[in-house]
């Protein structure tokens, strides 16, 4: 049986704090989770959550107080380990006096790249996240946008099995964020596996076969994303036109919010066909019924602000 | 995979185009101007002694710029990319904590070798415009060429090993205090003996073994004046300087190897 991609055991970190570094605060607690070769996988909470904790433990920059990790059964303490891998650290920042085609070339070495394949692999990888033009440029004229290019370029340059992307949207327009979400599918169809950390989570709704959700250190949830969001039914949303001359009822108006000539009124899903009763003897058009699940964001932001972690969210993670 | 040999190499030709494209190789300019004016002036000036003074001058300003390149490069080695997170993506290749250290090193020495070599010429330059002969115990110059840049070989490596663990300012306080107590160890050991206090005379004998004693790599005197440098005194200062050089990186490695990258 093959190994999985990702395989992280426990993994705890502490870490000192006050005058004295006696007392210890704990940033990542016992986080166990797997990720198949091959799959998407988000990794969401809020600030100080513990993802770039996670991120730093298995990229060797930070050792963790107990529990390990393997990347395709092997431990990430294991230098060799990492020619499989590529990362994108979080707001990434490079040497400023090279310029990008320079710094790739500098990073292709360390991978053993031969010359040729190496000019080949920087040209390709600057022209896949649109630096082509400016890979003459010294980064220290490079915008926050363009930095974050380049870090991604530099994390798929030596065509890793598995990579890891700490917050990779961050700091992009909306064509650059489009452009990264295209890079990751692109990945995915290739077949490697991609670890992401986001707080964006309509990019984790889009892109991710899997989601786990952190919060103070501690899983709360692991599943698909629709998984997570699709089994609570919160409300039916039904978007319509007034009929010319008719008046719609009181009752109705007053729950409406309109936008132009449309109206959009959410109901329970009990009073659904009563109200397109309703609706219909008033001759309006209906556009759309639609039932209002509760996003990633609405499970998210309960998460941050206190409140319980649905039930369906642990079962989740008990997997 | 690029073997383990070649991983400080990389990273010591990045540290070298780093000193490279941060202008810090301006400062040969500044020494050939000061070398040309020196020649002119002292050639006017000091008949006689033209060349004790072209030597002490030339090689106390090689010294003194190597030693504050050694130490301001030196002590930013590891912290700057730190501090600028610079090395996240890059620990993340498969490269070792010891060859990035080492790496880091050869780097800097790369640069104050290529340094110390220029500002060497521009010495010899000095000489030559005074118009004096080639002289036998010229040799003894490049010997105490030499001798400087074992010197900031040793400095570079405590500003290295401060480095790993400590901030810029404080590096740069201590690699200091180190040089400055190094300077004047046999002065300080004799102190102690001085004293007859059993506790100080242990304290400075420590302190005397301990720090590097950089008296014994001060040969401008003796190369200015045309003696001759024993033989043996190279080869003690070089096996010392590569002993000492090789204890601290090995330090600096293993304080390295252990610190988390918050």
């Amino acid at each position: 049986m093959s190994s999985p991609a990702i395989e992280i055991l426990g993994l705890t970190k502490d870490y000192p704090v006050g005058f004295w570094r006696k007392r210890m605060r704990r940033s990542l607690d016992n986080l166990t989770l797997q990720v198949e070769e091959g799959e998407v996988f988000g990794f969401l909470g809020p600030n100080g959550a513990g993802k770039t904790t996670t991120l730093k433990l298995l990229m060797g920059l930070i050792f963790p107080t107990s529990g390990t990790a393997r990347v395709f059964g092997r431990s990430i303490d294991d230098v060799a380990m990492r020619r499989d891998i590529g990362y994108l650290p979080e707001q990434p920042y490079f040497y400023d006096y090279l310029t990008a085609r320079e710094l790739l070339d500098y990073y292709a070495r360390f991978s053993g790249l031969g010359a040729a394949d190496r000019r080949a692999r920087v040209e390709k990888n600057l022209e896949r996240v649109g630096l082509a033009a400016v890979g003459k440029v010294q980064l220290r004229k490079f915008s926050k946008g363009m930095l974050q290019r380049v870090g991604i370029a530099q994390a798929i340059l030596h065509d890793p099995k598995v990579l890891f992307l700490d917050e990779p949207m961050s700091g992009l327009d909306p064509v650059g964020r489009r452009e990264v979400r295209d890079i990751i599918l692109d990945l995915k169809r290739q077949g490697r596996t991609v670890f992401f950390s986001t707080h964006i989570l309509s990019d984790a709704e889009m892109l991710c076969d899997r989601v786990a959700v952190l919060h103070s250190g501690k899983l709360q949830g692991m599943g698909a994303p629709n998984e997570i969001v699709s089994i609570e039914l919160l409300g039916m949303e039904i978007l319509f036109e007034a009929a010319a001359g008719r008046h719609l009822p009181a009752a109705l108006l007053e729950r409406a919010t309109q936008t132009g000539a449309r109206y959009r009124i959410e109901v329970p899903e009990a009073d659904l066909y009563a109200t397109l009763d309703q609706l219909k003897s008033s001759a309006a058009r209906i556009l759309s019924v639609t039932p209002v699940r509760p996003t990633l964001e609405d499970y998210f932001f309960r998460l941050v602000k206190g409140g319980p972690a649905p039930s369906y969210a642990v079962e989740v993670g008990a997997r | 995979m690029t073997t383990s040999s070649a991983m400080p190499a990389v990273v010591a030709i990045n540290t070298f185009r780093e000193a490279v494209r941060d202008r810090v190789l301006y400062n040969l300019i500044f020494f050939a101007f000061l070398m040309i004016g020196a020649a002119i002036l002292v050639g006017q000036i000091s008949i006689g002694i033209e060349r004790l003074v072209i030597i002490n001058l030339g090689l106390s300003a090689i010294s003194l710029f190597g030693l504050v390149m050694a130490i301001f490069i030196g002590v930013g080695l590891v912290s700057k990319e730190i501090e600028k997170r610079t090395l996240y993506s890059l620990l993340a290749k498969p490269i070792r904590r010891w060859e990035f250290i080492a790496g880091k090193y050869a780097g800097l020495l790369l640069t104050l070798v290529v340094n110390t070599a220029v500002m060497t010429v521009g010495v010899i330059l000095a000489l030559c415009y005074i118009g004096r002969p080639y002289m036998p115990y010229d040799k003894e110059v490049l010997i105490a060429v030499y001798f400087i840049l074992l010197s900031l070989a040793l400095v570079t490596a405590i500003a290295l090993f401060f480095s790993c663990f400590s901030s810029p300012m404080l590096s740069t306080l201590f690699t200091l205090g180190i040089y400055i107590t190094g300077v004047f160890a046999e002065d300080i050991r004799g102190f102690g003996k001085i004293t007859k206090n059993p506790a100080i005379e242990g304290l400075t004998k420590v302190v005397y073994y301990l720090v590097p004693n950089f008296h014994n790599f001060n040969a401008i005197a003796t190369a200015s004046h045309g003696q001759l440098i024993p033989l043996s005194l190279i080869w003690q200062n070089t096996l010392y300087a590569i002993l000492y050089v090789a204890v601290v990186l090995l330090a600096a490695s293993a304080v390295f190897s252990r610190r988390n990258l918050k």
